[in-house]
């Protein structure tokens, strides 16, 4: 060899151990560089920063107050007492959601809400304030509205109210006879003015004592939301878990004026997805307001999935982990009788299958949602709107398309009915359900049916037969910690992913197209047989190594 | 097997280097590449992604080395297409071969590939890789479309054309690893691409300058 081959040599020779240094470096300071930037990802951090010091501080103490420490007969006395100080409360709270039931009219003119024409798959409509049954989570005195009852959301103590006035009343009356009796009601009157005193910003136990039970019991309706979540752990719910963060309802459901940030019916829960960073005063209705819209670490391919995956859809794996909700409810086998009695059938999880008054119903736990493109809005119908019985009627669903910027995968749960419905009208039925005239006292369809059209003035034909209902609910609450987030491959995978019923988009792992797969591997198995009989073509005639050069 | 070979030096450091560190790469990315698919599972859905991902955009960043090499030493010459004998060595390959014929295109130092190769190494260095890099690039920025002013793109249509690729590649593989064998001996080849000399049948004419110039 001469020089000048030497030095190329180990000119190229440098060259190659460079690259391969380069590359190495490439390969592992790579992943680690990702991995050191930070011990934990960047929008929890801000999440952290943007709630921390939680703990507001108060200048008053509610039990020093005089108007507090009167004595009370009745329920409205002590929304006087209230407003003696607060003297707009009760009018700002009079024009919320929360006391009117109504949800303002929807496109077609018709009245939502409670109140109004709203329906569900559950009790199916509270027929105007007509069922008196739903008025335990109305938040005046007892079924009234003359007055609010402010301790439903601001007191700390859980009393029966009208049942303590009531007895204080009877005793302080039957005390001028008995005046052994007036112990007794200077004790309940003590109970009145302690649970009065103890006034509160609104707790988990508060918002939960109506939503935690809606649909008439515990986790009827919402799957993330029942009393598991009154003192949950962690592993329930990071923000509201004891030994997560803590965080009471109003943390993120921020207020103005008595109104609490949230959807309503097809109102969505906000309109912009914005951080605090952008806007400081934004409601934290949502997740991105604290931890910001690419809140994992730098270059996760978790940060490219945000534009169009809700984080609820990898961060609240199964809903209902602790307590069971219910999943269907089929009123069309409701008004069997055991020996001329009405009865309850007890099924799994300690929960009734079968009520004579109610009809079938189905409880599940650790359930999987179902997945829909959501923006925000659910659309719903009401008893006013026709429908077609023929197939399964969507009473409410989630509006959004894949091709909507505002639009995200987002996790529900779908609550799937049987109820009644007009044949002539094609129309819903709100049959009048509590109270002496309703269902539940006289199993009579035709009556109930009859007298429930009639308090929302619509027109009933006297024929009705059931129809298949679904009704969701969006699952935002009950986020798992991260070590517990639906891994890549419940979605990303042939046949079996979460999201195999969203279409129109291809999803890597879970969308191939056969035949351009099935062509493919006919090519390679064709080569493969084709190399294959080559060899063998060699070996045959023995000359297939004879002192050839070239080729390759 | 008969007697008089005379070594000649075919492939530089670098060029088998190059070989074999894309060998690799295309192995990887293959495998990792079939699992992103959903054929089957091996390093987990999350993993394969990572690694095709660190893989590929390392064989990207490669194969500027190689187009630079390609360029500045002059080999790009090698691939440039040709039809003279093309169908003397199809006929080789489909007939010669079994009648222990010679191969009709010897290697010589400044014409390493038959015509055939020729071919098949152009398609491949200038037309199915750059194919494959270009559409793993954009299926790796597939959430930088809009701001590449791309977002008329399909990913359905990307991923069917990446997926179209690979396919491709692995024929070509399974043609090339068996192509290596149809050397003087079965493993005449491979032996060239890993020490650089190719055996060369006594009385092919190798010009003197040529021998000299070797690197």
């Amino acid at each position: 060899m001469n020089e000048g081959e030497n030095r190329m040599k180990l000119s190229s020779a440098v060259f190659a151990v460079t690259f391969v240094l380069a590359l190495t470096a490439w390969f592992i300071l790579g992943p680690l560089s990702s991995s050191m930037a930070a011990e934990q990802a960047p929008g929890r951090t801000m999440a952290q920063q943007a709630t921390k010091d939680a703990e507001l501080w108060i200048t008053t103490d509610h039990s020093k107050h005089e108007v507090l420490q009167q004595t009370f007969t009745s329920g409205p006395q002590v929304t006087r007492a209230c407003v003696s100080c607060h003297s707009e409360a009760e009018t700002q709270f009079h024009k919320t959601i929360h006391w009117t039931w109504k949800a303002g009219e929807n496109e077609k003119g018709v009245q939502m809400g409670k109140a109004a024409y709203s329906l569900n798959n559950f009790c199916i409509s509270a027929n105007k304030d007509q069922d008196k049954g739903c008025y335990s989570c109305h938040p005046g005195w007892g079924s009234k509205t003359e007055a609010t009852n402010c301790l439903v959301c601001h007191g700390k103590k859980e009393i029966k109210w009208e049942e303590s006035f009531e007895d204080y009343n009877a005793f302080l009356e039957e005390s001028e006879e008995d005046p052994d009796l007036k112990e007794l009601a200077d004790e309940i009157q003590s109970e009145i003015q302690a649970a009065v005193q103890a006034v509160t910003r609104p707790t988990r136990q508060n918002c939960g004592s109506c939503h935690f039970y809606g649909g008439g019991g515990d986790g009827v309706k919402h799957g993330d939301l029942d009393s598991s979540m009154t003192n949950p752990n962690k592993a329930l719910d990071v923000h509201m878990g004891l030994d997560g963060q803590n965080f009471d309802c109003v943390r993120c459901h921020t207020t103005e004026l008595h109104n609490i940030s949230g959807r309503i019916y097809t109102a969505p829960a906000y309109t912009h997805r914005k951080s605090l960073i952008e806007d400081d005063l934004t409601s934290k209705i949502t997740c991105e307001s604290c931890h910001s819209s690419t809140p994992h670490q730098p270059g996760s391919k978790a940060n490219d999935h945000t534009d169009k995956v809700a984080c609820q859809s990898c961060h609240i794996p199964t809903f209902a982990r602790v307590n069971p909700t219910k999943m269907s409810w089929d009123w069309s086998t409701s008004g069997k009788t055991k020996d001329g009695k009405p009865y309850k059938n007890m099924g799994a999880y300690g929960k009734h299958d079968y009520l004579t008054i109610k009809g079938s119903m189905k409880w599940e736990k650790n359930l999987i949602p179902e997945y829909f493109w959501f923006n925000g809005s659910i659309q719903s119908l009401t008893a006013a709107d026709t429908i077609d019985p023929s197939g399964t009627v969507a009473l409410s669903y989630p509006l959004g398309d894949m091709h909507d910027k505002n639009s995200r995968i987002f996790p529900f749960k779908v609550h799937r009915g049987v109820q009644p419905y007009d044949k002539i009208n094609k129309t819903l039925l709100t049959p009048l359900l509590s109270g002496p005239n309703g269902y539940w006292k006289h199993l009579d369809w035709q009556k109930g049916l009859a007298l429930g059209a009639k308090s929302l003035d619509l027109p009933f034909s006297g024929e009705f037969d059931f129809v298949k209902t679904t009704y969701v609910y969006p699952t935002t609450h009950m986020v798992a910690p991260k070590d517990n987030v639906v891994a890549c491959t419940e979605c990303h995978i042939r046949g079996e992913s979460r999201m195999a019923n969203l279409a129109g988009f291809y999803m890597p792992g879970r969308d191939h197209w056969a035949l351009l797969d099935g062509l493919g591997w006919i090519m390679v198995l064709g080569a493969l047989a084709g190399v294959t009989l080559h060899g063998l073509g060699r070996i045959f005639t023995k000359k297939g190594n004879g002192g050839k050069k070239g080729g390759e | 097997m008969e007697g008089n070979l005379n070594n000649i030096y075919l492939y530089t450091r670098y060029e088998r280097f190059w070989h074999w560190l894309q060998m690799v790469f295309i192995g990887i990315l293959l495998v990792t590449g079939f699992e992103v698919h959903g054929l089957f599972t091996w390093l987990g859905f999350e993993t394969a992604v990572t690694v095709h991902n660190t893989v590929g955009l390392s064989w990207l960043i490669a194969f500027a080395f190689f187009v630079f090499w390609m360029f500045t030493t002059g080999e790009w010459k090698q691939y440039v297409p040709t039809t003279k004998k093309m169908l003397s060595v199809i006929r080789y390959y489909s007939w010669g071969i079994f009648q222990g014929e010679t191969h009709p295109f010897p290697k010589r130092k400044e014409a390493k590939h038959n015509p055939l190769q020729r071919l098949v190494y152009l398609s491949l260095a200038a037309f199915l890789l750059p194919f494959q890099m270009i559409t793993g690039l954009l299926y790796w920025g597939y959430n930088q479309w809009p701001a590449w002013g791309l977002d008329f793109l399909s990913l359905k249509w990307i991923g069917i054309l990446h997926m179209f690729g690979a396919i491709n590649i692995l024929t070509f593989i399974v043609m090339h690893v068996y192509m290596t064998t149809t050397g003087h001996s079965l493993s005449a080849h491979v032996k060239a691409m890993i020490t650089g000399w190719e055996g060369v049948e006594e009385g092919v004419k190798i010009e003197s300058w040529e021998k000299a110039e070797r690197s």
